[in-house]
Protein backbone atom coordinates (compact mmCIF):
# COMPACT_ATOMS: atom_id res chain seq x y z
CA UNK A 1 0.00 0.00 0.00
CA UNK A 2 2.57 2.37 1.12
CA UNK A 3 5.27 1.63 -2.00
CA UNK A 4 1.99 1.73 -3.96
CA UNK A 5 1.04 5.07 -2.79
CA UNK A 6 5.02 6.22 -3.04
CA UNK A 7 4.44 5.48 -7.26
CA UNK A 8 1.28 7.36 -7.61
CA UNK A 9 3.14 10.25 -5.91
CA UNK A 10 6.21 10.17 -7.82
CA UNK A 11 3.89 9.62 -11.30
CA UNK A 12 2.25 12.61 -10.19
CA UNK A 13 5.29 14.74 -9.55
CA UNK A 14 6.66 13.59 -12.90
CA UNK A 15 3.28 15.14 -14.35
CA UNK A 16 4.15 18.18 -12.82
CA UNK A 17 7.92 18.13 -14.17
CA UNK A 18 6.63 16.95 -17.63
CA UNK A 19 4.23 20.13 -17.77
CA UNK A 20 6.66 22.77 -16.66
CA UNK A 21 9.14 21.38 -19.55
CA UNK A 22 5.96 22.39 -21.89
CA UNK A 23 4.52 25.02 -20.39
CA UNK A 24 7.04 27.97 -22.24
CA UNK A 25 6.13 26.83 -25.61
CA UNK A 26 2.28 26.12 -25.27
CA UNK A 27 1.65 29.65 -23.40
CA UNK A 28 3.89 31.10 -26.62
CA UNK A 29 1.62 29.19 -28.89
CA UNK A 30 -1.67 30.24 -27.41
CA UNK A 31 -0.67 33.71 -27.19
CA UNK A 32 0.71 34.02 -30.79
CA UNK A 33 -0.96 31.58 -32.06
CA UNK A 34 -4.07 30.34 -31.24
CA UNK A 35 -5.46 33.66 -29.90
CA UNK A 36 -4.70 35.85 -32.65
CA UNK A 37 -6.99 33.28 -34.93
CA UNK A 38 -9.72 33.91 -32.38
CA UNK A 39 -8.94 37.52 -32.90
CA UNK A 40 -9.09 37.41 -36.70
CA UNK A 41 -12.96 35.05 -36.36
CA UNK A 42 -14.03 38.43 -33.67
CA UNK A 43 -12.79 40.62 -36.14
CA UNK A 44 -13.78 39.37 -39.37
CA UNK A 45 -17.37 40.07 -38.13
CA UNK A 46 -16.41 44.05 -37.76
CA UNK A 47 -16.08 46.85 -39.52
CA UNK A 48 -14.47 49.94 -40.13
CA UNK A 49 -11.13 51.83 -40.01
CA UNK A 50 -8.04 51.21 -37.74
CA UNK A 51 -9.37 50.59 -34.21
CA UNK A 52 -13.04 52.32 -34.39
CA UNK A 53 -14.32 49.35 -35.07
CA UNK A 54 -18.19 48.44 -35.12
CA UNK A 55 -20.27 44.78 -35.56
CA UNK A 56 -21.54 44.29 -38.85
CA UNK A 57 -22.86 40.85 -38.70
CA UNK A 58 -22.22 38.95 -41.95
CA UNK A 59 -22.26 41.68 -44.04
CA UNK A 60 -17.91 41.25 -44.53
CA UNK A 61 -18.88 37.85 -45.87
CA UNK A 62 -21.32 39.17 -48.05
CA UNK A 63 -18.83 41.73 -49.18
CA UNK A 64 -16.40 38.71 -50.15
CA UNK A 65 -18.54 37.57 -52.81
CA UNK A 66 -19.26 40.55 -54.58
CA UNK A 67 -15.50 41.65 -54.23
CA UNK A 68 -13.90 41.90 -57.94
CA UNK A 69 -10.28 42.30 -56.37
CA UNK A 70 -11.12 39.33 -53.72
CA UNK A 71 -12.38 36.84 -56.68
CA UNK A 72 -10.03 37.68 -59.02
CA UNK A 73 -6.93 36.81 -56.00
CA UNK A 74 -8.68 33.53 -55.46
CA UNK A 75 -8.36 32.64 -59.43
CA UNK A 76 -4.37 34.18 -58.99
CA UNK A 77 -3.95 31.67 -56.41
CA UNK A 78 -5.45 28.54 -57.41
CA UNK A 79 -3.96 28.46 -60.96
CA UNK A 80 -0.61 28.69 -59.36
CA UNK A 81 -1.45 25.65 -57.26
CA UNK A 82 -3.10 23.90 -59.90
CA UNK A 83 -0.27 24.33 -62.07
CA UNK A 84 2.51 24.73 -60.33
CA UNK A 85 1.77 22.03 -57.54
CA UNK A 86 1.44 19.17 -59.71
CA UNK A 87 4.71 20.42 -62.39
CA UNK A 88 6.55 20.58 -59.09
CA UNK A 89 6.02 17.51 -57.43
CA UNK A 90 5.89 15.03 -60.74
CA UNK A 91 9.04 17.20 -61.39
CA UNK A 92 10.81 16.61 -57.97
CA UNK A 93 9.99 13.34 -57.96
CA UNK A 94 11.31 11.90 -61.60
CA UNK A 95 14.32 14.05 -60.84
CA UNK A 96 15.21 11.81 -57.44
CA UNK A 97 13.90 8.91 -58.83
CA UNK A 98 16.79 9.55 -61.71
CA UNK A 99 19.27 10.55 -58.48
CA UNK A 100 18.61 6.91 -56.49
CA UNK A 101 20.21 5.30 -59.10
CA UNK A 102 23.19 3.57 -57.61
CA UNK A 103 25.32 3.71 -60.31
CA UNK A 104 24.98 7.07 -61.19
CA UNK A 105 27.95 9.20 -61.61
CA UNK A 106 28.11 12.83 -60.31
CA UNK A 107 25.14 12.28 -58.13
CA UNK A 108 26.40 14.33 -54.98
CA UNK A 109 27.38 17.05 -57.42
CA UNK A 110 24.05 17.37 -59.31
CA UNK A 111 22.23 16.70 -55.62
CA UNK A 112 23.65 19.76 -54.41
CA UNK A 113 22.99 21.87 -57.58
CA UNK A 114 19.56 20.78 -57.89
CA UNK A 115 18.81 21.68 -54.22
CA UNK A 116 20.80 24.95 -54.29
CA UNK A 117 17.67 27.18 -54.98
CA UNK A 118 16.66 26.60 -51.74
CA UNK A 119 19.71 28.53 -49.73
CA UNK A 120 18.10 31.79 -50.87
CA UNK A 121 15.71 34.02 -49.54
CA UNK A 122 12.44 34.15 -51.17
CA UNK A 123 13.18 37.89 -51.69
CA UNK A 124 16.68 37.80 -52.76
CA UNK A 125 15.54 34.88 -55.33
CA UNK A 126 12.65 37.18 -57.04
CA UNK A 127 14.78 40.20 -57.35
CA UNK A 128 17.37 38.10 -59.52
CA UNK A 129 14.34 36.62 -61.39
CA UNK A 130 12.24 39.64 -61.64
CA UNK A 131 15.90 41.01 -63.36
CA UNK A 132 16.77 37.82 -65.40
CA UNK A 133 12.64 37.49 -67.11
CA UNK A 134 12.52 41.74 -67.37
CA UNK A 135 11.67 43.07 -71.48
CA UNK A 136 15.46 43.46 -72.17
CA UNK A 137 16.72 40.65 -69.94
CA UNK A 138 18.62 37.46 -70.43
CA UNK A 139 16.02 35.01 -70.72
CA UNK A 140 14.65 37.35 -73.56
CA UNK A 141 17.70 37.85 -75.24
CA UNK A 142 18.87 34.09 -74.90
CA UNK A 143 15.14 32.83 -76.32
CA UNK A 144 15.82 35.47 -79.22
CA UNK A 145 19.36 34.12 -79.94
CA UNK A 146 18.03 30.99 -80.15
CA UNK A 147 15.41 31.84 -82.47
CA UNK A 148 12.87 30.58 -80.80
CA UNK A 149 11.25 33.73 -80.14
CA UNK A 150 11.16 36.78 -82.88
CA UNK A 151 10.16 39.57 -80.63
CA UNK A 152 10.75 39.65 -76.26
CA UNK A 153 8.12 38.02 -74.49
CA UNK A 154 6.67 40.55 -71.86
CA UNK A 155 7.00 38.36 -68.67
CA UNK A 156 6.35 40.72 -66.33
CA UNK A 157 3.96 43.32 -67.66
CA UNK A 158 1.62 40.71 -69.63
CA UNK A 159 -1.07 39.52 -67.41
CA UNK A 160 -1.14 35.63 -68.74
CA UNK A 161 3.05 35.63 -68.87
CA UNK A 162 3.50 37.75 -65.65
CA UNK A 163 1.74 34.20 -63.72
CA UNK A 164 3.90 32.29 -66.18
CA UNK A 165 7.02 34.32 -64.94
CA UNK A 166 5.76 33.42 -61.10
CA UNK A 167 5.14 30.05 -61.92
CA UNK A 168 8.85 29.43 -63.07
CA UNK A 169 10.21 31.42 -60.20
CA UNK A 170 8.43 29.49 -57.54
CA UNK A 171 9.24 25.68 -59.42
CA UNK A 172 13.01 26.95 -59.49
CA UNK A 173 13.30 27.60 -56.04
CA UNK A 174 11.00 24.53 -54.55
CA UNK A 175 11.77 21.52 -56.65
CA UNK A 176 14.94 20.75 -54.80
CA UNK A 177 13.16 21.34 -51.41
CA UNK A 178 11.00 18.23 -52.15
CA UNK A 179 13.10 16.80 -54.46
CA UNK A 180 15.15 15.80 -51.03
CA UNK A 181 12.27 14.58 -49.43
CA UNK A 182 11.82 12.06 -51.68
CA UNK A 183 15.38 11.19 -51.89
CA UNK A 184 16.09 10.18 -48.44
CA UNK A 185 12.36 8.32 -48.48
CA UNK A 186 13.46 6.58 -51.60
CA UNK A 187 16.59 5.43 -49.73
CA UNK A 188 14.49 3.45 -46.96
CA UNK A 189 12.89 1.43 -49.43
CA UNK A 190 14.37 -2.16 -49.68
CA UNK A 191 16.01 -2.37 -52.92
CA UNK A 192 15.04 -6.22 -52.71
CA UNK A 193 11.49 -5.52 -53.67
CA UNK A 194 13.26 -3.94 -56.95
CA UNK A 195 15.30 -7.07 -57.74
CA UNK A 196 12.42 -9.27 -57.44
CA UNK A 197 9.74 -7.33 -59.13
CA UNK A 198 13.07 -7.37 -62.30
CA UNK A 199 12.60 -11.30 -61.61
CA UNK A 200 9.43 -11.00 -62.43
CA UNK A 201 10.08 -8.90 -65.61
CA UNK A 202 8.40 -5.47 -64.62
CA UNK A 203 9.75 -3.01 -66.73
CA UNK A 204 11.27 0.33 -65.14
CA UNK A 205 8.14 1.87 -65.67
CA UNK A 206 5.91 -0.56 -63.78
CA UNK A 207 8.45 -0.62 -61.30
CA UNK A 208 7.81 3.56 -60.59
CA UNK A 209 4.36 2.91 -60.70
CA UNK A 210 3.68 -0.21 -59.02
CA UNK A 211 6.76 0.09 -56.38
CA UNK A 212 8.21 3.77 -56.29
CA UNK A 213 4.73 5.60 -55.96
CA UNK A 214 2.39 3.63 -53.81
CA UNK A 215 5.28 3.75 -51.31
CA UNK A 216 6.17 6.68 -51.22
CA UNK A 217 2.36 7.93 -50.96
CA UNK A 218 2.81 9.31 -47.55
CA UNK A 219 5.27 11.45 -48.24
CA UNK A 220 3.71 12.68 -51.59
CA UNK A 221 0.90 13.59 -49.70
CA UNK A 222 3.06 15.35 -46.75
CA UNK A 223 4.81 17.33 -49.74
CA UNK A 224 1.86 18.42 -51.59
CA UNK A 225 0.34 19.38 -48.35
CA UNK A 226 3.13 21.97 -47.19
CA UNK A 227 3.16 22.78 -50.85
CA UNK A 228 -0.46 23.32 -51.13
CA UNK A 229 -0.33 25.67 -47.76
CA UNK A 230 3.02 27.61 -49.02
CA UNK A 231 1.19 28.78 -52.36
CA UNK A 232 -2.38 29.83 -50.94
CA UNK A 233 -0.10 32.03 -49.05
CA UNK A 234 2.22 32.95 -51.78
CA UNK A 235 3.55 36.47 -51.24
CA UNK A 236 7.22 37.22 -51.10
CA UNK A 237 7.55 36.53 -55.01
CA UNK A 238 4.56 38.16 -56.32
CA UNK A 239 5.40 41.57 -53.75
CA UNK A 240 8.92 41.67 -55.30
CA UNK A 241 8.61 40.16 -59.01
CA UNK A 242 5.50 41.35 -60.21
CA UNK A 243 3.95 43.79 -57.39
CA UNK A 244 0.44 42.13 -58.11
CA UNK A 245 0.28 43.77 -61.80
CA UNK A 246 -0.20 44.13 -64.21
CA UNK A 247 -3.78 45.36 -63.10
CA UNK A 248 -4.14 42.80 -60.36
CA UNK A 249 -2.99 40.00 -62.73
CA UNK A 250 -0.83 38.35 -60.53
CA UNK A 251 -1.98 39.24 -56.89
CA UNK A 252 -2.62 36.81 -54.24
CA UNK A 253 -4.88 36.28 -51.52
CA UNK A 254 -2.06 37.21 -48.74
CA UNK A 255 -1.27 40.14 -50.56
CA UNK A 256 -4.57 41.46 -50.76
CA UNK A 257 -4.94 41.13 -46.57
CA UNK A 258 -1.58 42.69 -46.71
CA UNK A 259 -2.73 45.87 -48.66
CA UNK A 260 -5.79 45.80 -47.47
CA UNK A 261 -4.54 45.77 -44.30
CA UNK A 262 -0.95 48.30 -44.07
CA UNK A 263 -1.38 50.19 -47.78
CA UNK A 264 -5.07 51.11 -48.36
CA UNK A 265 -7.34 52.09 -44.73
CA UNK A 266 -5.93 49.86 -42.72
CA UNK A 267 -9.48 47.77 -43.02
CA UNK A 268 -8.85 45.21 -40.54
CA UNK A 269 -12.17 44.21 -39.92
CA UNK A 270 -12.74 43.09 -44.02
CA UNK A 271 -9.03 41.78 -44.07
CA UNK A 272 -9.48 39.09 -41.43
CA UNK A 273 -12.58 38.34 -42.88
CA UNK A 274 -10.47 37.66 -46.16
CA UNK A 275 -7.79 35.49 -44.06
CA UNK A 276 -10.76 33.19 -42.86
CA UNK A 277 -11.01 32.34 -46.65
CA UNK A 278 -7.35 30.81 -47.01
CA UNK A 279 -8.20 29.04 -43.41
CA UNK A 280 -11.06 27.61 -44.46
CA UNK A 281 -9.15 26.20 -47.64
CA UNK A 282 -6.31 25.08 -46.14
CA UNK A 283 -8.63 23.07 -44.51
CA UNK A 284 -10.78 21.88 -47.33
CA UNK A 285 -7.78 21.57 -49.07
CA UNK A 286 -5.88 19.37 -46.77
CA UNK A 287 -8.85 17.37 -46.05
CA UNK A 288 -9.23 16.33 -49.54
CA UNK A 289 -5.88 15.32 -50.14
CA UNK A 290 -5.95 13.14 -46.96
CA UNK A 291 -9.08 11.50 -48.52
CA UNK A 292 -7.74 10.94 -51.99
CA UNK A 293 -4.29 10.04 -50.82
CA UNK A 294 -5.35 7.73 -47.54
CA UNK A 295 -8.21 5.82 -49.12
CA UNK A 296 -5.79 4.50 -51.43
CA UNK A 297 -2.98 4.02 -49.00
CA UNK A 298 -5.43 1.99 -46.39
CA UNK B 1 19.85 0.54 -68.41
CA UNK B 2 20.34 1.05 -71.58
CA UNK B 3 23.30 3.56 -73.39
CA UNK B 4 20.31 6.11 -74.57
CA UNK B 5 18.68 5.72 -71.67
CA UNK B 6 21.76 6.51 -69.30
CA UNK B 7 22.81 9.91 -72.05
CA UNK B 8 19.37 10.90 -71.28
CA UNK B 9 19.46 10.81 -67.51
CA UNK B 10 23.12 12.58 -67.63
CA UNK B 11 21.34 15.12 -70.43
CA UNK B 12 18.25 15.99 -68.12
CA UNK B 13 20.41 16.23 -64.54
CA UNK B 14 22.76 18.55 -66.62
CA UNK B 15 19.95 20.37 -67.88
CA UNK B 16 18.58 20.89 -64.76
CA UNK B 17 21.22 21.38 -62.54
CA UNK B 18 22.44 24.85 -64.74
CA UNK B 19 19.16 26.14 -64.65
CA UNK B 20 19.45 25.38 -61.11
CA UNK B 21 22.90 27.16 -60.70
CA UNK B 22 22.60 29.59 -63.29
CA UNK B 23 21.08 32.06 -61.38
CA UNK B 24 23.68 32.08 -58.52
CA UNK B 25 26.36 32.30 -61.49
CA UNK B 26 24.62 35.62 -63.17
CA UNK B 27 23.92 37.38 -59.57
CA UNK B 28 27.96 36.95 -58.95
CA UNK B 29 29.05 37.65 -62.21
CA UNK B 30 26.75 40.43 -62.19
CA UNK B 31 27.32 42.67 -58.81
CA UNK B 32 31.05 42.39 -60.61
CA UNK B 33 29.97 44.87 -63.71
CA UNK B 34 28.70 48.04 -64.22
CA UNK B 35 24.59 48.58 -64.52
CA UNK B 36 25.02 48.89 -68.55
CA UNK B 37 26.55 45.91 -68.91
CA UNK B 38 24.35 43.88 -66.72
CA UNK B 39 21.48 45.18 -68.80
CA UNK B 40 23.59 44.46 -72.01
CA UNK B 41 23.90 40.65 -71.13
CA UNK B 42 27.49 40.77 -69.99
CA UNK B 43 28.21 37.07 -68.88
CA UNK B 44 31.95 37.78 -68.06
CA UNK B 45 32.99 38.88 -64.40
CA UNK B 46 34.28 42.92 -64.69
CA UNK B 47 36.23 45.32 -62.37
CA UNK B 48 33.78 47.12 -60.78
CA UNK B 49 32.95 44.63 -57.96
CA UNK B 50 34.19 47.51 -55.64
CA UNK B 51 32.49 50.37 -57.26
CA UNK B 52 28.89 48.40 -56.72
CA UNK B 53 30.13 47.63 -53.07
CA UNK B 54 30.94 51.59 -52.20
CA UNK B 55 27.94 52.67 -54.06
CA UNK B 56 25.82 50.14 -52.02
CA UNK B 57 27.56 51.83 -48.73
CA UNK B 58 26.98 55.16 -49.68
CA UNK B 59 23.27 54.61 -51.09
CA UNK B 60 21.96 52.17 -47.91
CA UNK B 61 23.16 51.56 -44.00
CA UNK B 62 24.37 47.99 -45.67
CA UNK B 63 25.96 47.59 -42.11
CA UNK B 64 22.70 48.51 -39.63
CA UNK B 65 20.22 45.94 -42.16
CA UNK B 66 23.28 42.70 -41.88
CA UNK B 67 23.40 43.85 -37.77
CA UNK B 68 19.71 43.81 -37.50
CA UNK B 69 19.23 40.98 -39.52
CA UNK B 70 21.98 39.37 -37.58
CA UNK B 71 20.70 40.16 -34.02
CA UNK B 72 17.10 38.69 -34.59
CA UNK B 73 18.33 35.92 -36.55
CA UNK B 74 20.80 34.67 -33.65
CA UNK B 75 18.34 35.21 -30.79
CA UNK B 76 15.41 34.04 -32.29
CA UNK B 77 17.76 30.37 -33.00
CA UNK B 78 19.26 30.52 -29.76
CA UNK B 79 15.35 30.90 -27.87
CA UNK B 80 13.89 28.76 -30.21
CA UNK B 81 15.61 26.09 -30.20
CA UNK B 82 16.23 25.71 -25.71
CA UNK B 83 12.00 26.31 -25.63
CA UNK B 84 11.43 23.84 -28.29
CA UNK B 85 13.88 21.04 -27.06
CA UNK B 86 12.50 21.52 -23.22
CA UNK B 87 8.73 20.90 -24.77
CA UNK B 88 9.62 18.40 -27.23
CA UNK B 89 11.74 16.96 -24.51
CA UNK B 90 8.76 16.96 -22.25
CA UNK B 91 6.37 15.43 -24.58
CA UNK B 92 8.21 12.69 -24.72
CA UNK B 93 9.86 12.06 -21.76
CA UNK B 94 7.03 12.46 -19.33
CA UNK B 95 4.07 11.60 -21.44
CA UNK B 96 0.79 11.54 -20.84
CA UNK B 97 -2.64 11.30 -22.37
CA UNK B 98 -3.51 14.90 -21.55
CA UNK B 99 0.05 15.83 -22.66
CA UNK B 100 -0.31 13.66 -26.20
CA UNK B 101 -3.73 15.90 -26.09
CA UNK B 102 -2.46 19.12 -26.24
CA UNK B 103 0.55 18.42 -28.42
CA UNK B 104 -1.82 17.63 -30.96
CA UNK B 105 -3.89 20.80 -29.84
CA UNK B 106 -0.11 22.72 -30.46
CA UNK B 107 0.30 21.06 -33.78
CA UNK B 108 -2.90 21.92 -35.32
CA UNK B 109 -0.93 25.63 -35.42
CA UNK B 110 1.41 24.82 -38.28
CA UNK B 111 -1.94 24.60 -40.09
CA UNK B 112 -2.38 28.56 -39.32
CA UNK B 113 -1.51 30.12 -42.43
CA UNK B 114 0.46 33.25 -41.17
CA UNK B 115 -2.01 35.59 -43.69
CA UNK B 116 -4.68 34.70 -40.94
CA UNK B 117 -2.87 36.15 -38.24
CA UNK B 118 -0.77 39.31 -39.45
CA UNK B 119 -3.52 41.47 -38.41
CA UNK B 120 -3.94 40.53 -35.10
CA UNK B 121 -0.71 40.34 -34.78
CA UNK B 122 -0.23 43.57 -35.80
CA UNK B 123 -2.89 44.97 -33.41
CA UNK B 124 -1.49 43.11 -30.59
CA UNK B 125 2.25 44.57 -30.95
CA UNK B 126 0.32 47.90 -31.81
CA UNK B 127 -1.54 47.81 -28.28
CA UNK B 128 1.54 46.80 -26.85
CA UNK B 129 3.67 49.63 -28.24
CA UNK B 130 1.59 51.43 -25.78
CA UNK B 131 2.30 49.95 -22.48
CA UNK B 132 6.25 48.74 -22.81
CA UNK B 133 7.39 50.89 -25.82
CA UNK B 134 10.80 48.15 -26.05
CA UNK B 135 8.46 45.19 -26.64
CA UNK B 136 6.12 47.00 -29.54
CA UNK B 137 6.44 48.26 -32.96
CA UNK B 138 9.66 48.71 -34.34
CA UNK B 139 11.63 46.54 -31.67
CA UNK B 140 13.78 43.48 -32.40
CA UNK B 141 11.02 41.54 -30.00
CA UNK B 142 8.09 42.51 -32.02
CA UNK B 143 9.69 40.20 -35.04
CA UNK B 144 11.45 37.44 -32.45
CA UNK B 145 8.75 37.11 -30.21
CA UNK B 146 5.65 35.60 -32.50
CA UNK B 147 8.56 33.65 -34.57
CA UNK B 148 10.43 31.88 -32.12
CA UNK B 149 7.93 29.04 -31.46
CA UNK B 150 6.91 26.60 -33.54
CA UNK B 151 4.88 23.57 -33.71
CA UNK B 152 7.18 22.06 -36.14
CA UNK B 153 10.16 22.65 -34.23
CA UNK B 154 8.79 21.01 -31.35
CA UNK B 155 7.73 17.97 -33.19
CA UNK B 156 11.03 18.02 -34.36
CA UNK B 157 12.57 17.75 -31.11
CA UNK B 158 10.14 15.00 -29.85
CA UNK B 159 10.79 12.87 -32.75
CA UNK B 160 14.15 12.97 -31.88
CA UNK B 161 13.91 12.49 -28.59
CA UNK B 162 12.41 8.92 -29.30
CA UNK B 163 15.64 8.02 -30.32
CA UNK B 164 17.50 9.20 -27.21
CA UNK B 165 18.59 6.35 -24.80
CA UNK B 166 16.35 5.94 -22.40
CA UNK B 167 19.06 4.07 -19.93
CA UNK B 168 20.27 7.55 -20.05
CA UNK B 169 17.68 9.29 -17.91
CA UNK B 170 17.84 6.52 -15.31
CA UNK B 171 21.91 7.00 -15.18
CA UNK B 172 21.47 10.68 -14.86
CA UNK B 173 18.54 10.03 -12.00
CA UNK B 174 20.72 7.28 -10.22
CA UNK B 175 23.36 10.09 -10.57
CA UNK B 176 21.25 12.05 -8.63
CA UNK B 177 20.66 14.79 -11.08
CA UNK B 178 17.43 16.78 -11.49
CA UNK B 179 15.61 16.34 -13.79
CA UNK B 180 16.09 19.39 -15.88
CA UNK B 181 19.49 18.82 -14.59
CA UNK B 182 19.45 15.36 -16.89
CA UNK B 183 17.90 17.63 -19.71
CA UNK B 184 20.96 19.90 -19.22
CA UNK B 185 23.59 18.01 -18.93
CA UNK B 186 22.78 14.52 -20.52
CA UNK B 187 20.62 15.50 -23.02
CA UNK B 188 21.63 18.89 -24.55
CA UNK B 189 25.36 17.61 -25.23
CA UNK B 190 24.22 14.35 -26.60
CA UNK B 191 21.87 15.51 -29.37
CA UNK B 192 24.21 17.88 -30.62
CA UNK B 193 23.39 16.80 -34.23
CA UNK B 194 19.67 17.36 -33.96
CA UNK B 195 20.35 20.90 -32.25
CA UNK B 196 22.64 21.82 -35.33
CA UNK B 197 20.15 20.62 -37.60
CA UNK B 198 17.11 22.62 -35.87
CA UNK B 199 19.47 25.51 -35.70
CA UNK B 200 20.28 25.45 -39.54
CA UNK B 201 16.91 25.35 -40.09
CA UNK B 202 15.23 28.24 -37.84
CA UNK B 203 18.72 30.27 -38.36
CA UNK B 204 17.33 30.22 -42.38
CA UNK B 205 13.80 30.91 -41.88
CA UNK B 206 14.51 33.54 -39.33
CA UNK B 207 17.00 35.33 -41.65
CA UNK B 208 14.77 35.21 -44.72
CA UNK B 209 11.76 36.21 -43.26
CA UNK B 210 9.86 39.33 -45.25
CA UNK B 211 6.40 39.17 -44.39
CA UNK B 212 6.30 40.19 -40.74
CA UNK B 213 9.55 42.11 -40.27
CA UNK B 214 7.85 44.10 -43.23
CA UNK B 215 4.51 45.17 -41.30
CA UNK B 216 5.89 45.72 -37.73
CA UNK B 217 9.82 47.36 -38.65
CA UNK B 218 8.66 50.35 -39.91
CA UNK B 219 11.87 53.22 -39.32
CA UNK B 220 14.91 53.09 -41.75
CA UNK B 221 17.27 52.02 -39.12
CA UNK B 222 15.36 48.84 -38.24
CA UNK B 223 15.01 47.25 -41.46
CA UNK B 224 16.59 43.69 -41.69
CA UNK B 225 18.48 42.28 -45.14
CA UNK B 226 15.44 40.86 -46.82
CA UNK B 227 13.99 44.54 -46.06
CA UNK B 228 16.87 46.74 -47.41
CA UNK B 229 17.45 44.40 -50.69
CA UNK B 230 13.00 44.13 -51.34
CA UNK B 231 13.29 48.30 -50.86
CA UNK B 232 16.32 48.48 -53.85
CA UNK B 233 15.12 45.94 -55.94
CA UNK B 234 11.61 48.11 -56.02
CA UNK B 235 13.51 50.99 -57.55
CA UNK B 236 12.24 52.15 -60.93
CA UNK B 237 15.97 52.80 -62.13
CA UNK B 238 18.18 50.35 -60.63
CA UNK B 239 21.33 50.07 -60.29
CA UNK B 240 21.67 46.18 -61.20
CA UNK B 241 25.29 45.74 -59.87
CA UNK B 242 24.95 47.58 -56.63
CA UNK B 243 21.46 45.98 -56.23
CA UNK B 244 23.19 42.08 -56.88
CA UNK B 245 26.14 42.94 -54.40
CA UNK B 246 23.27 43.58 -51.93
CA UNK B 247 21.49 40.13 -52.67
CA UNK B 248 25.24 38.28 -52.90
CA UNK B 249 26.24 39.76 -49.55
CA UNK B 250 22.38 38.68 -48.30
CA UNK B 251 23.14 35.26 -49.50
CA UNK B 252 26.19 34.82 -47.77
CA UNK B 253 25.12 33.84 -44.51
CA UNK B 254 22.77 31.10 -45.66
CA UNK B 255 24.59 29.64 -48.16
CA UNK B 256 28.06 29.83 -45.96
CA UNK B 257 25.54 27.46 -43.67
CA UNK B 258 24.33 25.52 -46.54
CA UNK B 259 28.34 24.30 -47.67
CA UNK B 260 29.70 23.94 -44.23
CA UNK B 261 26.73 21.85 -42.56
CA UNK B 262 25.11 20.43 -45.32
CA UNK B 263 24.54 16.95 -43.70
CA UNK B 264 22.64 18.63 -40.76
CA UNK B 265 20.56 20.65 -43.42
CA UNK B 266 19.25 18.27 -44.93
CA UNK B 267 18.87 15.94 -41.63
CA UNK B 268 16.83 19.25 -40.31
CA UNK B 269 14.54 19.24 -43.16
CA UNK B 270 13.50 15.92 -43.28
CA UNK B 271 13.99 14.06 -39.96
CA UNK B 272 10.64 15.61 -39.03
CA UNK B 273 8.89 12.99 -41.28
CA UNK B 274 10.60 9.85 -40.49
Amino acid sequence: MKSANATLHSRRRSGLTGWSFVLISVILIVIFYFYPMVEALILSFQTGTGTNLVFTGLDNYKRLFQDATFITSVKNTFIYLLVQVPVMIVLALFISVLLNDSKLKFKGFFRTAIFLPCVTSLVAYSIVFKYLFAGNGLVNTFLMKLHLISAPIEWITDPFWAKITIIIAITWRWTGYNMIFYLSALQNIDNSIYEAARIDGASATRQFFGITIPLLRPIILFTSITSTIGTLQLFDEVMNITKGGPGNATQTISQYIYNLSFKYSADFGYAATVSYSIVIMIILLSFLQFKVAGEKNG
Amino acid sequence: MGKGKRFFTYLFLSIVSFISIFPFLWMLVSSTNKSVDVTGGRLLPGSYLMENFRKLLETTDLQLSLLNSAKISITTTVLSLLIASLAGYGFEVYRSRSKDIVFNILLLSMMIPFAAMMVPLYRMFARISNVVPVLGIDTMASVILPTMTTAFLIFFFRQSTKMFPKELLEAGRIDGLTEFGIFLRIFLPTMKTTYAAAAIITFMSSWNNYLWPLIVLQTPETKTMPLLISTLGSGYSPDYGMILIAIVIGTIPTALVFFLMQKQFVAGMTGSVK
